[in-house]
């Protein structure tokens, strides 16, 4: 009960917030943020809950937005399609994906490299086709109201993701008090145990993907709707697939507001060194790598896995 | 289209291209079959290599060749130091977290790299670049050549020192069984960092033999990387034999596939090979240990 009064307090203090009249800055900046927040999420599920570290989240980030693209370009029909049309790309991908490595139970470094050569193969394919616009990448004309999910305003598209972020945090809770989100635990913790506990662990986990597909290509829609372009590497680049589960390493795996914390650290951090360092190509994801390193060296329970633990000793000593 | 010259020099640039793609899984494979760990920044540690000696032969005009040794060298003190100091410091005991820690410094190497050379391809010119023989009716460039019989060369003196030598048979010991490894007196945390070690000074072999008729760029290893994973995979994650048969394999297939289906789409032949293999034979075509 309290961590559902952690999320709605959130999601009510967030959403108030436009009306204090932040700068056009500071919105982008959290507008961001908490897309990363949300996509982070998607990979907490199948990486933190599930144990099935992806390094290739981006082909269903990719999926969804160019499915979102292509049905408004190529097709003509309207964003609401597109975004039916996301959410199913990246459903289909993942049960492609899934299906291809959980038949034989790839796991560990196996399913990261399936994930990874499989954003290679999308980027690949998207660069060559006519369909996607090959490497010039396709533009969603300007046609601005709600109607066409795109908006003058930032403050929009800023409830927009707030609200998804607030369903994917929902999303979460639901699912770790679920029978599904306990296999999926088991699943992570020991998946032998837990298939001789009577675990179906190939459902489980195709489960776990396609919802985690369906999520990500939702939040391909949503960046699709804000810029309006695609091409091969923002869809299917490395960036995505390393700042999701970034997010999630950073702010604590399997913890319901772990990539939200992770999140919240890691734009903060960026734009420090921004201020400080300029704005120089690579060392913004070079900060990324290093901290990747200290984290999973230092803390591997992440941010919110060290919170917890002072929050606890600091208990104990009261107590005491 | 069904050219038999076409074909032919199809064949030998697939078989060239190949030996080389070997020579990177080599270094993967063995990584694996000790470690039991991908090792996520295979790529960018190639590419790492490759501005190594781009920068000999600038600065101090070192040719490529003549700058194995070094790179070997100090590939292998650099591999060693890195496993010694950061990942096996950072794994605590799990798999997973050697993957996460891999991925990072691959990451870190990267964008270091886009930071201190930009995103320029740069080369290096050597008088023999474009020297050519003719075998049977196709121009084979001479450093290709080279680089064909050096990549089986190396490969070959790997396989006699796993086979061979006391080092070897610590390694092998290690891959198959840790703990008893440990029992009857190996440094397995040295070993482990020598495996590393000489899996990356392959990376420095293979970017000298590389350096005369390729570009480097900071992102050069992805190319690299995934094809050298499509290579293990095919031939059989940490088996020796397997990455050099995987390697020439794909590099025929690359080749094939470019001529049939255009540079860009020869790419995805590779993929689907991956993707094929992943479907029908996970354990690869030669699935042993090292």
């Amino acid at each position: 009960m309290r961590t559902l009064a952690i999320i709605v307090l959130f999601g009510l203090v967030m959403a108030v917030l436009p009306v204090f009249g932040p700068t056009d800055f500071t919105l982008s900046f959290l507008t961001l943020m908490l897309l990363f927040a949300y996509l982070g999420q998607g990979w907490n599920i199948l990486g933190g809950y599930g144990g099935q570290f992806s390094f290739g989240n981006t082909v269903f980030f990719g999926a969804g937005l160019y499915a979102t693209v292509i049905v408004q370009v190529q097709f003509g029909l309207g964003p609401w399609l597109g975004l039916a049309a996301a959410i199913l790309a990246g459903a289909l991908v993942g049960l492609f994906i899934g299906w291809v490595s959980f038949r034989y139970g790839l796991r560990g470094s196996y399913f990261a490299l399936v994930t990874l050569a499989f954003a290679e193969v999308f980027r690949i394919v998207a660069n060559s086709v006519a369909i996607t616009g090959a490497g010039a990448g396709l533009q969603v004309p300007l046609d601005p109201s709600p109607a066409n999910l795109q908006f003058v305003g930032r403050e929009s598209f800023y409830w927009i993701i707030l609200a998804l972020t607030v369903a994917s945090l929902l999303l979460v809770w639901q699912m770790e008090r679920s029978r599904f989100g306990a296999y999926l635990i088991a699943i992570r913790d020991d998946e032998d145990a837990a298939r001789a506990l009577g675990v179906d662990i190939f459902r489980t986990k195709l489960k776990a993907i396609v919802l985690v597909g369906a999520l990500t290509g939702l939040g391909g829609a949503f960046y699709a709707q804000m810029f309006l372009y695609v091409d091969p590497h923002i869809a299917f680049g490395v960036a995505v697939s390393v700042e999701v589960l970034l997010v999630s390493i950073v702010g604590g795996m399997g913890t319901i507001f772990g990539p939200l914390l992770g999140a919240a650290a890691l734009h903060l951090i960026s734009e420090v060194a921004r201020e400080t360092m300029g704005n120089t190509p690579g060392l913004n994801l070079a900060l990324y790598g290093a901290l990747l390193v200290v984290m999973v060296t230092f803390l591997p329970k992440g941010l919110f896995g060290l919170a917890t633990v002072s929050a606890g000793r600091l208990f104990k000593f009261r107590r005491s | 289209m069904l050219d038999p010259i076409l074909l032919w020099s199809g064949l030998i640039n697939g078989l060239l291209q190949g030996s080389i793609y070997a020579l990177v899984a080599l270094g993967l494979t063995l990584i694996y079959g000790v470690l039991h760990i991908i090792n996520f920044a295979h790529g960018s540690l190639l590419m790492l290599a490759m501005y190594g000696v781009f920068l000999l032969f600038t600065n101090f005009g070192i040719d490529p060749y003549a700058a194995l040794p070094i790179l070997v060298i100090g590939m292998f003190a650099l591999g060693y130091g890195l496993q010694r100091v950061l990942i096996g410091r950072a794994s605590h005991g799990r798999d997973e977290n050697i993957l996460l820690v891999t991925l990072g410094i691959s990451i870190v190497i990267e964008n270091l790299a886009l930071f201190f050379f930009q995103g320029d391809t740069r080369t290096i010119d050597v008088p023999y670049a474009f020297d050519s023989i003719e075998i049977a009716g196709v121009f084979v460039a001479i450093p290709r050549l080279i680089a064909f019989g050096a990549a089986l060369l190396i490969a070959a003196l790997l396989w006699l020192m796993i086979q061979r030598s006391d080092v070897g048979r610590a390694i092998r010991a290690v891959a198959k069984e840790k703990q008893g490894a440990r029992l009857v007196g190996i440094n397995v945390d040295h070993i482990y960092a020598v495996s590393y070690g000489i899996g990356i000074a392959c990376l420095g072999a293979a970017a000298c033999l590389l350096m005369p008729t390729y570009l480097v760029y900071p992102t050069v290893g992805h190319a690299f990387v995934l094809i050298a994973f499509t290579v293990v995979v095919l031939g059989g994650m940490g088996s020796f034999p397997g990455a050099l048969l995987g390697g020439l394999l794909i590099g025929l297939c690359e080749s094939f596939g470019g001529l049939f289906l255009g540079e860009s789409f020869g790419q995805i032949g590779i993929f689907l090979v991956f993707i094929a293999v992943l479907l029908f034979r996970p354990s690869g075509l030669l699935g042993a240990r090292v």
